[in-house]
């Protein structure tokens, strides 16, 4: 069962990924980014983290990506002109994209250490309290961070902003 | 095997009252709009009106169902599916009464009891803008397209102070999972009920919560995604038959969710007011029996013929359902507990429904600057005193 769904989950979320990029009108790239994070959502609850699955959709799905939708919206963005007749894609995009994905499945292989298989439900600790317990003691210092660091964005949005409105 | 018996059972009984409950709660609404308004409001169809929901689904379902030729079509037919769809997902983990054994089948009343149901149903509830937005999109028109926006903006901003005012009794609760939340507010406290909103606190907390939702369903006094008098019909103009209809299905099943969320996270649930010691078994068999003497009363000075009739109908029936709930009460215990957390969270849920109503009723419409101002300079800012009061008190409690 969970195997099955993991299947189904996973290939939707890669043909989403593709549609993301595939697709030449902004509305469906930003459709096909939200299949992608709900998919994503799927694959986190059947591994047992329930917590970061809720977040993943409340956070990407829900506020980030209705924000991407609103300015789209806003704009009444286009579709997209054709990017394969520009040459630089044309002639070099295909050989660096190989290169690519051949430079990363080495990385995978060689460098990292070899992994163990993941099983569903080996994984306990996704609930809310686990993840409380681990952000605000073990990773206090990297969570205090990133939250200043999101703070600076947001005040640095405003001073922006600002500027303009004068 | 059992499981998948008993969950299909019950999936069944949710979807249909649920949907019953959609097409009545229309009918309660232009009612109880008429009399604040003094008029009768729907009359003709059945006694009092009551066939008009039945004439109302007929009439959308045989409809011509119109697709303009300036849409985009794939969206413009899925936005009212998701909406629909997206709104009578979150009812799914709601906890309508206690765990009850009834025939040796032992059961929650709710269909899925997990540990995270409060962020599903945030995380549905945020998903559900996409519905309007996309209609609003797809729809080509600058005023599906403004209602659309607005929508989108409105309830990103009113999620916020919605999920602040949550938090607050989850901190008091100390879980997630929304029958451990109810659980926690059972008994009482010399008479008042430990609900959150009494010895809790909360009461600030409910009423910004209850704003909030006011925001998220799209109801007046904050219903600016289709504010008729600048923007035609805003995010539905272009939609026709059932798919307009799917529109307001979700509003009210969203209004049906987030006033079973208030019931659940501030008016204790399935939890009655009154003591046990005093008697809440047999309450709701005597609210039945007043109602059935009203009845039966209106009946002997029948001011239109037809009352002579129906009213001492229902009367027997509504007085039918009263002796159930004195059977309960009295004989059989196990069916007791069920039909009176059943009846209490009714009947909270039924009274803030009640509330969205009479608002409409009595209220006028924002302006949207003012929306976006009492979202941010005032909302969000309570919201959060409030959690940080509330967990500093939690916090001192030890």
């Amino acid at each position: 069962m969970d195997l099955i769904l993991f299947i189904v989950f996973a290939m939707f979320a890669v043909a989403s990924a593709l549609g993301l990029i595939l697709q030449t009108h902004p509305i469906n790239s930003a459709l096909s980014l939200i299949g992608v994070m709900g998919s994503l959502a799927v694959l986190y609850l059947l591994l047992g983290a329930e917590f970061i699955a809720a977040a993943q959709l409340v956070v990407y799905a829900g506020a980030i990506m209705v924000l991407f939708l609103f300015v789209i919206m806003l704009l009444n963005a286009g579709e997209e002109r054709n990017p394969w007749k520009a040459p630089v894609v044309a002639y070099i995009g295909g050989p660096v994209v190989i290169f690519l994905i051949g430079a990363f499945v080495y990385l995978i292989n060689f460098t990292l250490p070899p992994m163990r298989s993941v099983s569903f439900g080996d994984f306990t600790g996704g609930g809310p309290r686990e993840i409380g317990m681990a952000i605000f003691t073990k990773y206090l210092l990297p969570f205090e961070v990133t939250s200043v660091l999101i703070l600076i964005a947001i005040v640095g949005a405003m001073v922006l902003a600002r500027k303009e409105i004068d | 095997m059992e499981f998948i018996i008993i969950t299909l059972v019950k999936t069944g009984l949710v979807a249909f009252i649920l949907l019953t409950t959609l097409a009545y709660l229309q009918w309660v609404e232009r009612k109880v709009i008429a009399h604040v308004q003094a008029r009768v409001g729907p009359y003709r169809v059945g006694p009092h009106g009551l066939l008009q929901p039945l004439a109302d689904v007929v009439k959308l379902m045989t409809k011509e169902d119109l697709i303009p030729d300036h849409v985009n079509k794939v969206f413009y037919v899925l936005a009212p599916f998701l909406a629909v769809f997206l709104a009578l997902l979150s009812i799914s983990v709601i906890p309508f009464g206690p765990a009850v054994e009834i025939f040796g089948i032992k059961t929650n009343l709710g269909l899925a009891d997990i540990n995270i149901g409060i962020l599903l149903i945030l995380a549905v509830s945020s998903l559900g803008v996409y519905g309007i937005a996309l209609a609003g999109w797809a729809s080509n028109n600058k005023y599906s397209l403004m209602g659309g926006l607005r929508s989108a903006a409105q309830m990103v901003s009113y999620e916020l102070p919605m999920a602040l005012a949550i938090a607050a009794p989850l901190i008091l609760s100390n879980s997630l999972n929304l029958r451990e939340i109810v659980d926690t507010q059972a008994g009482n406290w010399y008479g008042i009920p430990n609900w959150n909103i009494f010895t809790g606190g909360q009461i600030f907390g409910f009423f910004l919560f209850m704003i909030a939702a006011f925001a998220e369903t799209n109801r007046i006094p904050f219903d600016l995604p289709e504010a008729e008098n600048e923007l035609v019909a805003g995010f539905h103009v272009e939609y026709s038959s059932m798919k307009f209809a799917g529109f307001f299905m979700a509003e009210y099943a969203n209004m049906i969710t987030v006033c079973s969320v208030a019931t659940v996270l501030f008016l204790g649930g399935w939890h009655s007011p009154i003591p046990s010691q005093a008697g809440s078994g047999v309450f709701a068999a005597l609210v039945h029996f007043a109602a059935a003497g009203m009845l039966f009363f209106h009946a002997m000075h029948a001011a239109r013929p037809f009352d002579k009739i129906t009213f001492p109908v229902f009367g027997v029936v509504i007085s039918g359902i009263g002796a159930i709930f004195l059977a309960g009460a009295f004989v059989w215990p196990a069916l007791g507990a069920a039909i009176n957390g059943l009846f209490w969270y009714g009947a909270k849920t039924f009274i803030l429904l009640f509330v969205f109503i009479w608002i409409r009723a009595t209220l006028p419409r924002f302006r949207y600057d003012q929306l976006m101002r009492f979202a941010w300079l005032f909302m969000f800012p309570a919201a959060l005193l409030n959690m940080l009061i509330t967990a500093f008190f939690v916090a001192l409690k030890g």
